[in-house]
């Protein structure tokens, strides 16, 4: 609803809504955070500081913790939690120290809703329109799916936010990306993201908050929505939302964490109020036209690096800038993939399902649909790793984990995995991997490995030929249904 | 902290874009629960053999590099991974500043937290600068944060945009948490003038 100010776009209404002091020449805004997550890598030197200075976790009640970067998705069952390495153990052990210390609630490893911090807070409810939500990471921008303002920040700003609840802030600039159109059979929420990190660049939205709008991003389900917000950062962006529907209320309804009873009418009146107004502006807008896409894949060493499946490799001979020459040149050489070439058809070694962007149930529906009856091709691994426990649990209960295993795929536990590598499961110097992951950088999946990001969809197909292969020519009922992969 | 005023240094040159905070500091470095030992992690992938041993062809392990605290690269320095880490790495080898055309939001505000200085230069600069690096290794800049300032030798002059409250800090040696808690009345006010939204205890 128009203000006084005009009209307002959803990030707009949020952050008003959250200045406990408004921004002015000299000093940054002091926003109000709803909902603080925290993890074990980037929170032990936060709560040092807070000990050095004798302060508490100002709303412990604001906060959850839980285990996912450094712990293994080896088999696990409560009391015994099978961690080899040292530091990750004293890391893990840390963390306990510092929830019950500062009475802070954890789920941890061996606890039922133990996950990836991105995938449990949507999960349990927690995350909801309308609020600030703040982790030591910078995939937080996937809780922007249900119009939250969600920000990565650094381990300085959790010890900010655990002992003031409250965030220091320049506003940020607005960007929309209209996507409209109709996604095509076998093109997922995936390529669309990668799309758009494609065209606009790594860097392209810096100092932006993106807000995606258009009837493509409507058509999306909540879990589709997330996996587009969770790689703005892949944009450079600040943060990505998508404005409040009827889907978004669906999903949340009878969540843990959700309201009830009357604070839930209350609540959904409120969300209905949070989409920008008519006339509200952003101060840039980039669009996109679903229909023109089709499954989409990364050649180098950044997400930006990304082309359609059936594309050709770039040339860097064709850029006319010598550093962005250097820098194709430099992502070549270590991916040791030639310029001018298909990428269809390059051997693989390894397949990851998984990490913050794609290992909720619906990601691995699509994945053992698309598998059912099939095999992973011979030497090649493919791990399945589910984002929580609850998915985990979820996915066994519809037989998924079956489809998985018959296929030949690795059946995990819960956990960030080989997205971060830190955990034991990793890529051997180089091998090439097709990853639902979200980075693609030098070494991030083990040092040497190289990787392709990718779709649920492409990775299966990869898996099936042991090359990098079009998921649109697998032939099973999912691809000949419109709308199997936009809302499921 | 200590304030922050003038210092001058030769440049490590490391004209890369896009260089990624997994570069600055590889994921398995992060599985500690202090700031100890970063420097030797700093761009471990780059900078060391599989076999531990330096390379002798990456910038940081040559010997003019010993000593400077000023990091020029690439256009969006520090983009990816929110890791505190790569700034707490890039100090603890001894840089002060890093010279790029823009930096990644998230690892600016983490730099600015730890007196690491984001000096933010034009292409035409930038350019201009590298071509001159490249030439004179032993190029001494000087950043003068009071006014917001690059010098060069020959006294040429490139002033560089900072957020004026991160400037402030860092000139008067605070960090901002203190002013921060100073706010706990507005926030009290703020607190109460709202229900909570969720609550994660039982």
């Amino acid at each position: 609803m128009p203000n006084e100010q005009g009209p307002r776009t959803l990030f707009q209404k949020i952050w008003d809504d959250h200045a406990v002091r408004a921004e002015t020449q000299q000093t940054p805004a002091v926003l109000y955070i709803d909902l603080h997550l925290v993890h074990e890598v980037t929170s032990p030197q936060a709560f040092t500081e807070l000990r050095q200075r004798g302060l508490k976790v100002r709303r412990p009640e604001h906060t959850l913790a839980t285990m996912d970067h450094s712990t293994p998705t080896t088999p696990r069952r409560k009391g015994m939690i099978p961690v080899n390495d040292s530091l990750a153990a004293a890391q893990l052990k840390q963390l306990e120290v510092n929830c019950a210390d500062f009475g802070v609630p954890l789920f941890a490893l061996g606890d039922d809703e133990q996950g990836i911090v991105h995938i449990i807070g949507p999960e349990q409810g927690l995350t909801q329109p309308g609020m600030t939500i703040v982790c030591g990471d910078s995939h937080t921008s996937t809780h922007g799916a249900f119009g939250a303002i969600a920000l990565g920040i650094g381990t300085s700003e959790v010890a900010h936010v655990l002992a003031t609840q409250c965030l220091i802030q320049n506003r940020p600039k607005t960007m929309e990306i209209r996507v409209d159109g109709e996604l095509k059979p076998g093109v997922t929420a995936k390529d669309i993201i990668l799309a758009i990190i494609a065209k606009i660049g790594t860097g392209g939205g810096t100092g932006y908050v993106i807000e995606y709008t258009g009837e493509a991003i409507r058509a999306l389900s909540m879990e589709a929505r997330m996996t587009i917000c969770n790689m703005s950062i892949e944009a450079g962006a600040r943060a990505g939302l998508i404005a409040p529907d009827e889907t978004t209320i669906e999903y949340i309804a009878g969540r843990p964490y959700a309201p009830k009873g009357a604070a839930w009418d209350a609540a959904v009146e409120a969300w209905r109020q949070l989409p920008s107004d008519e006339g509200a502006t952003y101060d840039a807008t980039v669009t996109l036209d679903a229909s023109s896409l089709g499954p989409m894949i990364t050649y180098g060493t950044n997400p930006g690096m990304g082309m359609q499946i059936d594309g050709l490799v770039p040339d860097p001979a064709d850029l006319h800038d010598p550093n962005h020459r250097a820098a194709l040149e430099k992502s070549l050489r270590y991916m040791e993939i030639e310029p001018g070439k298909p990428l269809l058809g390059t051997p693989i070694d390894v397949v990851f399902l998984g990490s913050c962007t794609n290992s909720r149930i619906s990601d691995l529906r699509a994945a053992a649909e698309a598998l059912r009856g099939r095999k992973v091709a011979p030497g090649v691994r493919m791990m399945v790793v589910p984002g929580s426990q609850l998915v985990k649990v979820q996915a066994e209960k519809e037989g998924l984990r079956e489809i998985f295993e018959a296929a030949g795929a690795e059946w995990r536990e819960a956990g960030c995995s080989m997205c971060i590598a830190m955990n034991g499961d990793q890529l051997d110097p180089g091998q090439y991997a097709v990853s639902t992951s979200n980075r693609n950088f030098e070494g991030r999946q083990g040092r040497g490995g190289r990787t392709f990001l990718a779709s649920p969809l492409t990775a299966v197909a990869a898996a099936i030929h042991g090359r990098v292969s079009d998921a649109r020519e697998l032939s099973y009922a999912g691809v000949k249904n419109d709308d199997a992969f936009t809302d499921n | 902290m200590e304030p922050i005023k003038t210092f001058s240094s030769r440049v490590v040159l490391l004209p890369i874009d896009n260089i990624d905070t997994d570069q600055i500091i590889p994921a398995r470095f992060l599985k500690v629960t202090d700031k100890n030992g970063l420097g030797e992690a700093l761009f471990a992938d780059w900078r060391y053999g599989a076999d531990g041993a330096p390379r002798q062809d990456f910038v940081l392990n040559h010997p003019a590099s010993v000593g400077s605290q000023i990091l020029f690269a690439g256009d969006n320095f520090g983009c990816g991974s929110s890791r505190e880490h790569a700034p707490w790495s890039l100090v603890a080898f001894g840089f002060r500043a890093v010279i790029s055309t823009y930096f990644a939001d998230i690892f600016r505000n983490n730099a600015l937290k730890n007196g690491l200085i984001p000096v933010v230069v034009e292409p035409e600069v930038r350019h201009a600068l590298q071509a001159r690096l490249e030439s004179d290794p032993a190029t001494e800049l000087t950043v003068d944060l009071e006014s917001q300032t690059l010098t060069l030798p020959d006294g040429e002059k490139v002033s560089f945009p900072i957020d004026p409250f991160a400037r402030q800090c860092l000139l008067d040696g605070v960090d901002q948490l203190g002013f921060l808690l100073g706010e706990s009345d507005a926030i009290q006010v703020y607190e109460s003038s709202r229900p909570a939204r969720v609550k994660t205890t039982a």
